[in-house]
């Protein structure tokens, strides 16, 4: 079951976010709501996978001097897919990622992983190990926004949740939760309570 | 020239790469360790900023936006491409930063060992395609403009990149809960010095 680990891996010990602070820039921008950060991990984890496969089955006629465009070429044409499905199929959401669609192509859970990785291993565990680096990217992706959704608007997925009777009894939503200052404070203090759990992930 | 000014002072501290939009944060986390290493990551990013978003700018203006082929005659005045700038944008970052290592490496050995593996690295830093976006979204209507704006974007970028990394510098010293150690402070740190930087948020230029 070593396939297993490729899967497993990054959503704890090797995180793409809290452990190898890969892709971060998007982590804080689409995650005011919870709808956009599900297209967005969706979106990655394609990304992730299908750009590690590709790149996984040229690795050995890719000239080492120009891997750089090569990569960079192999991901560009994902990320074009992608956003024109989105434009076509969830234009309001597409709307809201705005560049940070166009920005997964520099995000650098892509490159890193491609480095690390799909240029000295075979296709298949190269895609799990893409859809295993996505997930986790995903599954932060996803409590952060639940988090700031939750406090910062008091709804989940666009639906009320927390009742009208707390606003009538003094209850304010926290409007701090919406900036992305706070998003940064939220993933530090999420990255505190894993390394609690998870002590050998202390830095010395 | 007023306004080149204003262009420039609005991009390093209100709409700051960093602590506005969030861009190229994964290198600005990990490379602050210690402020010798973030001048050399900043003065890279600086310098890659103000060759790629003017080079991109003429691509987009003569090549990409719809009607920009008009000077190849008027067959080609209602070509639109502009669904190529991804692909095109981070074909010419690409390029260039390796074009500029190769220049840097032969007439200036001393620069390029202080950058050493920093360079390369600036193609996948967000911020870089970031600034060519907005140049784009933003329509700026000369290269000059273009060009000050890019100088902002990697000044600003320069100076959040030390900020950070002088506070990690003194906060070795303190004694801080474990698990929050390095990389979970950073980010808190990150976030707060973003809520200072809002600060300028209201300021017309």
């Amino acid at each position: 079951m070593k396939h297993w680990k490729l899967l497993t891996n990054p959503l704890n010990d090797e995180n793409p976010i809290t452990v190898q602070v890969l892709g971060i820039c998007s982590v804080l921008a689409v995650t005011v709501q919870m709808k956009p950060a599900i297209v967005m991990a969706a979106s990655v984890i394609v990304v992730t996978a299908c750009a590690n496969l590709i790149v996984s089955l040229l690795r050995t006629t890719i000239p080492p001097r120009i891997r750089i465009i090569i990569q960079l070429v192999v991901i560009a044409f994902l990320v074009i897919l992608v956003d024109q499905v989105l434009k076509a199929y969830l234009y309001d959401v597409s709307k809201k990622l705005s560049v940070f669609v166009g920005l997964i192509i520099t995000n650098c859970i892509l490159m890193g992983r491609l480095e690390a990785f799909a240029m000295n291993n075979r296709p298949w565990e190269s895609f799990l190990d893409g859809i295993g680096n996505g997930a986790g990217y995903g599954m932060i992706l996803i409590v952060l926004s639940t988090i700031r959704e939750l406090f910062g608007s008091g709804s989940l997925l666009g639906y009320q949740v927390i009742p009208e009777g707390f606003y009538k009894l003094g209850y304010v939503d926290n409007g701090m939760m919406i900036l992305p200052p706070m998003a940064l404070i939220t993933v530090g203090i999420i990255i505190w309570v894993q390394r609690g759990y998870n002590r050998k992930l202390i830095e010395k | 020239m007023e306004n080149l000014f204003d262009l420039f002072i609005r991009n390093v501290f209100v709409e700051n790469m960093i602590f506005a939009y969030f861009l190229g944060m994964c290198s600005y986390l990990a490379v602050s360790k210690t402020v010798k290493t973030a001048v050399g990551l900043g003065t890279a990013v600086i310098f890659v900023i103000i060759v790629t978003v003017p080079v991109n700018w003429l691509m987009e203006n003569y090549l990409l936006r719809a009607g920009a082929l008009k000077w190849l005659g008027s067959s080609f005045a209602d070509v639109d491409l502009s669904f190529l700038s991804f692909l095109l944008f981070i074909a010419v970052i690409a390029a260039m930063v390796q074009l500029i290592e190769m220049v840097i490496e032969k007439f200036a050995p001393a620069l390029y060992n202080a950058l050493g593996i920093f360079l390369p690295l600036i193609a996948v830093n967000c911020s870089i395609l970031g600034a060519s976006l907005f140049m784009q979204e933003r329509e700026y209507g000369t290269i000059a403009e273009a060009t000050v704006f890019a100088a902002g974007a990697g000044v600003g970028w320069a100076l959040a990149i030390i900020v950070l990394a002088a506070i990690r510098e003194k906060l070795k010293y303190s004694n801080v809960p474990e698990p929050l150690r390095g990389l979970g402070l950073a980010f808190i740190l990150t976030g707060l010095l973003a809520i200072a930087f809002m600060g300028f948020g209201g300021i017309e230029i």
